[in-house]
């Protein structure tokens, strides 16, 4: 309760006096969001791995589809895939595709090597699942290097990516989920297990088994060819 | 002759009990060689160390001149048994049993020599059968096919006769003259019961406790000469005293019970029975038996009064 | 020797009772299927009812693999009573049907009379897993099809793309007749003590079954003794199913995470077989047979 009312001042602060900043920071977003406003829809091929403390996973083959304004579909080539829950989905350009946000200001800081400036999204509908989105934007580039999202249902997941060939198109090269996660156990009893030689986990190992990550590694995007809407049911 | 079977100082001891005790007899070829005792008597026990299924304590036993504990296969396969009980495979036909036990045996018979072998023994109809469907007298032929299956020349039968009706003691019987005069083998047979051994036996051999008591010819063992009559009168006392003073007085025995026991050929009987009309002796019964059964019949009831 | 053999099997698979343990597999797989086949995604959304929490499982789980393994892990509980319906009978059955005395009055030796039994019991064994793998992988891989294999271990899920499948279940297969070949030896070791077959039977599967919870219970005092028991190791065919990772938690294609494991535990398996089948002849040469 204590820091939902600082986190409210703080917000309420940063509306009010740094009204020019939030401007600012709108106009960034904004930028931002007429860059990826090029693609209409790519159809992308790419790896995912999981790696999430009590999961032992190949890598599995995706392909990611989008279409404006907002479908997403994450399909894996075959097989049984681990994604964070509701969190995929949630991806860049559906984070800015819709304009019913206040965005502030929120200083800068430095993602991966390069100085990005912090801005706080909040979603103006009441029922939108996202209460709070922090992303970090290199201005230079329009690109976002790492957003971290709070939503209603889901807990709280940090996405960042990083660029390459297609930085033009405000489309990552990498992206990386990070989530938490629950610790996992199922009683010896349901899974018949009879040896009993682990070692008791370090507090360091509890702390990250509590952090899972998805990366997704894209190998090749094509964009704005055209895709069904059948895709996506 | 050979000797088919020697065992000197044949002894057995289990936990708690001496089941045989320095038994020693020599079983020649062609012999059928009659094993009489009680039961447990020590029979199958002897029986059983002959064939290897019981380590004697001490003694030692040869099969066909060699050692058995050496040439244990080469014996083995020469000798047909039924063990007491003539168990084979209940859920298997007659004909499929017969063909197991050929085969450990060394043998590969067709179809038609199985056929023939239970046809010996009356059985060729129920070849195809379930043996569980057998009768006492069915398992027991069959027992006896499979005993000699591989023509073996040492035969031993461990009381072939036990819960069979009257008409199968008599197959049996038939059956063992028919393997020694016609097939010329030797035969073990055992039994408790004395008047069956005496019918087919040509060497007898009792033992009682694990011990020999006799050992011989059947010829002089079952001799005429030796015929003992039991009398029971109604007053003995008396009939002593006059057949003392007969022609029979010194055929008379020393008397165990209350009964008279008169020794004497058993072509006298009849002669008997005329004089004990003649001095009116009211007899009640007269039993006449060899010596050798009554000798038996001695070492029963001495058992008898010792187990009760 | 092959005479032998050839004469057990014969017996073997000319008693009806022989049949009861193929029908038990077959009953118990069908009914399995059948469950599964109705009702599995109950089963699956209890399974995942903790992870799904966190993680949007997608694809399908309950494929042929899952099954095989659901059921393997269930079975290979059961299938040890139904090889020491067997293998428990081998010396008893014979005494208590009075042919041991025939059998063994024949020209073969006792130790060739018994290897021969244990070699027929063995052969049974194995297919009866025979039978179990034909039921429990290739059906349930039609019925159910194949896919990655999702695994719930009790600390971790392992992933197993599909094509890193198949040559798993081979190898645990190979080892489940190890294990089932070590209760049939021993049902065989105490089939020699006695003169009916209930009591071997029985004792066999009690031992079994004691070693078992004590192998499952996971309490101190019992855990420095697990080690020990055979039974710890007969379940160690699920070490095909776990996979090691590389440094940053990337499952790698056709590996296992615990060799070792399973090196030690047919090691020690196939020490109790040798140990069961010559302490069974040894005892058996000096018996005198009375049955």
């Amino acid at each position: 309760m204590q820091k939902l009312l600082i986190l409210f001042l703080f917000t309420v602060h940063y509306s009010l006096f740094n009204s020019v900043s939030a401007q600012d920071a709108t106009a960034l977003v904004m930028k931002v969001k007429a860059k990826l406003d090029q693609v209409s829809d790519y159809e992308a091929d790419g790896k995912m791995k999981t790696n999430v403390a009590f999961i032992k996973a190949p890598i599995g083959k995706v392909k990611i589809f989008y279409k404006k304004p907002n479908k997403f579909r994450l399909k894996k080539d075959g097989g049984i895939s681990l994604l964070p829950k509701g969190g995929v989905s949630v991806n860049m350009n559906s984070l800015v595709t819709t304009d019913e946000f206040v965005a502030l200001a929120a200083g800068e800081a430095m993602v991966g090597g390069v100085k990005t400036t912090v801005v706080k999204m909040l979603p103006t509908n009441e029922n939108s699942e996202v209460v709070l989105t922090t992303m970090y934007i290199d201005e230079t580039n329009l690109l976002i290097k790492k957003a971290v999202t709070t939503t209603k249902e889901n807990g709280t997941y940090e996405i960042e990516m990083s660029y390459g060939k297609f930085a033009s198109f405000g489309l990552p090269d990498k992206v990386v989920f990070s989530f938490n996660t629950k610790n996992y156990k199922l009683p010896k009893g349901l899974t018949l297990e009879f040896e009993d030689n682990e070692k008791p986990l370090t507090e360091e190992q509890k702390l990250r088994n509590k952090k899972g990550r998805v990366e997704i590694t894209y190998t090749s995007y094509a964009i704005n060819k055209g895709i069904a809407d059948a895709v996506f049911k | 002759m050979q000797s088919i079977i020697q065992v000197k100082g044949l002894t057995k001891s289990f936990k708690n009990l001496t089941a045989v005790k320095d038994l020693s007899f020599t079983v020649h070829e062609g012999d059928v060689y009659g094993f009489l005792g009680q039961n447990g008597a020590g029979k199958s026990t002897t029986i059983r160390m002959l064939l290897t299924l019981i380590e004697p304590t001490a003694g030692s036993i040869e099969l066909f001149g060699m050692p058995l504990h050496t040439h244990r296969t080469e014996i083995l396969r020469q000798i047909g048994a039924v063990i007491e009980k003539p168990d084979v495979y209940k859920y298997l036909s007659a004909i499929d049993n017969l063909r197991i036990f050929a085969r450990l045996s060394g043998l590969k018979p067709t179809d038609q020599q199985l056929m023939q072998q239970l046809e010996m023994v009356g059985l060729a109809e129920r070849a195809k059968d379930i043996v569980k469907t057998f009768s006492q007298g069915m398992k027991q032929r069959l027992g006896i096919a499979v005993a000699l299956i591989h023509d073996p020349k040492l035969i031993i039968l461990d009381e072939p006769t036990n819960g069979l009706d009257p008409q199968g003691i008599a197959d049996i019987r038939n059956l063992i003259r028919h393997l020694s005069r016609d097939l010329n083998k030797t035969i073990l047979v055992s039994s408790h019961l004395l008047n069956e051994i005496e019918q087919i036996a040509t060497r007898v051999l009792i033992i009682d406790k694990g011990t020999k008591l006799v050992e011989g010819a059947a010829a002089e063992l079952f001799d005429p000469a030796q015929t003992l009559v039991e009398l029971e009168t109604l007053n003995n006392d008396a009939a002593l005293i006059q057949l003392q003073q007969s022609k029979w007085s010194a055929n008379l025995q020393p008397r165990r019970t209350g009964t008279l026991l008169i020794k004497l050929h058993r072509n006298q009987i009849p002669d008997l029975h005329k004089d004990l009309a003649g001095m009116q002796i009211p007899v009640l019964s007269m039993q006449p038996r060899h010596s050798l059964e009554d000798y038996f019949l001695q070492v029963t009831s001495a058992q008898h009064a010792h187990t009760h | 020797m092959r005479t032998l053999i050839n004469i057990e099997l014969y017996k073997i698979f000319k008693r009806p009772r022989t049949y009861i343990a193929f029908a038990a597999i077959t009953a118990l797989i069908v009914l399995i299927q059948f469950g599964l086949k109705i009702d599995g995604q109950t089963y699956v959304d209890f399974m995942l009812n903790d992870i799904g929490s966190t993680l949007e499982i997608d694809g399908n789980v309950l494929n042929g693999y899952l099954v095989c393994y659901i059921m393997l892990q269930l079975l290979l509980v059961h299938v040890p009573l139904l090889i020491a319906l067997i293998a428990a009978d081998m010396i008893s059955g014979e005494a208590n049907m009075g042919t041991l005395r025939i059998l063994l009055s024949k020209p073969y030796s006792r130790t060739s009379f018994m290897l021969a039994k244990f070699i027929a019991s063995t052969i049974y064994t194995l297919l009866l897993l025979v039978w179990l793998a034909f039921l429990a992988l290739f059906v349930s891989m039609w019925v159910f099809g194949t896919d990655d294999m999702f695994l719930m271990k009790s600390s971790y899920v392992v992933l197993l793309k599909e094509n890193d499948v198949f040559w798993r279940y081979i190898g645990a297969f190979l080892f489940a007749s190890l294990a089932m070949t070590t209760v049939a030896a021993l049902g065989f070791f105490l089939s020699v003590f006695a003169e009916n077959s209930i009591g071997p039977i029985v004792a066999t599967m009690s031992v079994i079954i004691f070693l078992t919870i004590l192998s499952t219970m996971n309490i101190p005092v019992f855990n420095t003794i697990k080690p020990y028991l055979f039974t710890t190791h007969m379940i160690s065919w699920k070490e095909f199913f776990d996979i090691q990772v590389t440094e940053s938690n990337e499952a790698i294609l056709g590996s296992i995470q615990n060799k070792d494991r399973i090196l030690h535990s047919a090691i020690v398996l196939i020490i109790h077989i040798i140990v069961f089948v010559s302490a069974a002849i040894v005892v058996f040469k000096k018996k005198d047979i009375l049955s």
